[in-house]
């Protein structure tokens, strides 16, 4: 058996060789190292893009001018900017801002996805308080609840169920997004992935193990977004 | 003003061999987004209309195509294309994004035919039109109303993820800036030059997103869709 294996060619040589997969599962530690980096930078971030997010898309549905404005510049800079160069911006600016201050490379990553998802995260919002009739609004006022206490109490509890499948998809979107932390040595999958891959010349098998690793993260998210979507439509 | 002058910045922005880097990035950009928008609209088209029709395999093929690449990262995709499949810096960013933005627009595509209401079809059809004619006038008109802003804010993020090309040095915009921030490394050139490629990137990208908003407007009849 061992024979036949050595006799056919493209088990031994090329870029998907056995002795490659070999290599690559005796140095699975690094993979998933970097998978649990991508995991913490990824939820840090999820938490973060919520946060700014739901500030901003509250924001960008309220009735005064200057808010309304400051989340439409928010909104449309990072939406029309590649997460690239925020990060690399993020990189270099923030040490000359803060001078003397380190930042770990996985800060910067777990700033960057979630600046970069608030804004989609606003948007979302946004259009979920704007999918509750203005009337309720109006209602929950006359009744004497603040502006804050109406929203907090009448219009996001109803937003939520219209606004779970796209944040669900964004989330799906932001894991796959912490990749870019691989341009930055950022210890992440990506990183890992490449930078053992490119040691060893092992691209074939170490790239495969990557993206069914990125697949089994996004994969349970997407498929919960289909069903929260097709709930929402029946509701 | 001769302080200011021959400030660092002030250095860098008056030398001609920035400009040049930069605007041949662009270039490669735009060719990049172009070639990789056109591939993946006509792809797109073909494996959304496969998973709309239901088949048994044809359907099978185009959701488990579109399920997988949905969930993996752009920058894996064009990796792959470059150090697996061989090609060249360009074509290997313009075909992993083009595998995954495929994807993206035969979900829209799906999504914009699945939004016309059966009924419409049997209507047509007991009118005496044919499969493709009920399609051409009845299903199409109001369903491509319905796919023209996801698929144009889809074109917008081609635009930006070309920019994962760098990852592999392909040269486009992204890659030239890092190149020209190694050559002019003081601190406040680098965010100059950082500045500047976002100023390019948003200036395209925000006349796409107005016109394409616009369109939203002037399309969408009766009440808003949520959540694109």
């Amino acid at each position: 058996m061992a024979e036949l294996f050595e006799r056919i060619g493209f088990l031994q040589q090329g870029p998907f060789a056995v002795p490659r997969w070999e290599a690559l599962f005796a140095n699975m530690d690094t993979l998933w190292e970097g998978a649990l980096v991508t995991l913490l930078v990824a939820s840090l971030g999820l938490v973060l893009s919520l946060a700014l997010g739901t500030i901003i898309g509250v924001m960008s549905a309220s009735q005064w001018k200057a808010p309304r404005a400051f989340a439409r510049a928010y909104v449309e800079f990072f939406q029309n900017t590649p997460l690239l160069i925020q990060v690399f911006m993020i990189y270099n600016a923030l040490p000359i801002l803060i001078k003397g201050m380190f930042i770990p490379v996985i800060v910067i990553g777990i700033i960057g996805v979630g600046m970069y998802h608030g804004a989609y995260i606003a948007e979302v919002v946004r259009a979920g308080i704007q999918s509750i009739g203005r009337g309720q609004l109006e209602a929950a006022l006359s009744q004497g609840f603040s502006y804050v206490g109406a929203m907090r109490y009448i219009i996001i509890p109803q937003a939520m169920r219209v606004v779970l499948p796209p944040l669900t998809n964004q989330a799906v979107s932001l894991i796959k997004n912490t990749s870019v932390l691989a341009v930055i040595a950022g210890g992440d999958l990506m990183y890992a992935g490449d930078s053992f891959a490119g040691t060893y010349g092992h691209y074939g098998p170490t790239y495969v193990v990557v993206g069914l690793l990125y697949f089994a993260m996004c994969f349970p998210l997407a498929r919960l977004a289909r069903r929260l979507e097709s709930k929402a439509r029946v509701a | 003003m001769d302080a200011l002058m021959n400030s660092p910045v002030m250095v860098m922005l008056s030398d001609p061999v920035l400009y040049i880097g930069l605007g041949k990035g662009l270039l490669l950009t735009l060719e990049i987004a172009a070639i990789s928008i056109v591939l993946s609209s006509v792809f797109g088209t073909v494996i959304g209309a496969m998973r709309y029709t239901g088949l048994p395999v044809i359907s099978h093929v185009a959701a488990t195509y579109v399920e997988v690449v949905r969930n993996l990262p752009q920058i894996l995709l064009i990796l792959v294309s470059y150090f697996v499949l061989g090609l060249p810096g360009k074509w290997a960013a313009v075909i992993g994004l083009t595998i995954y933005t495929t994807a993206i627009i035969a979900e829209v595509i799906r999504g914009g035919l699945n939004s016309v209401a059966v009924g419409q079809w049997e209507a047509a059809k007991s009118q005496g039109f044919s499969f493709l004619k009920s399609m051409w006038y009845i299903v199409l008109p109001p369903a491509v109303v319905k796919m023209i802003p996801p698929i144009v804010s889809q074109f917008v993020t081609v635009i930006k993820d070309s920019s994962f090309a760098m990852v592999i040095g392909a040269g486009e915009l992204m890659f030239k800036g890092t190149i020209l921030a190694g050559k002019y490394w003081k601190p406040s050139q680098i965010i100059t030059i950082y500045l500047l490629i976002s100023l390019i990137y948003f200036a395209i990208n925000f006349a796409i997103s107005t016109v394409a908003r616009r369109l939203q407007k002037k399309l969408s009849t009766g009440r808003g869709s949520i959540g694109n």
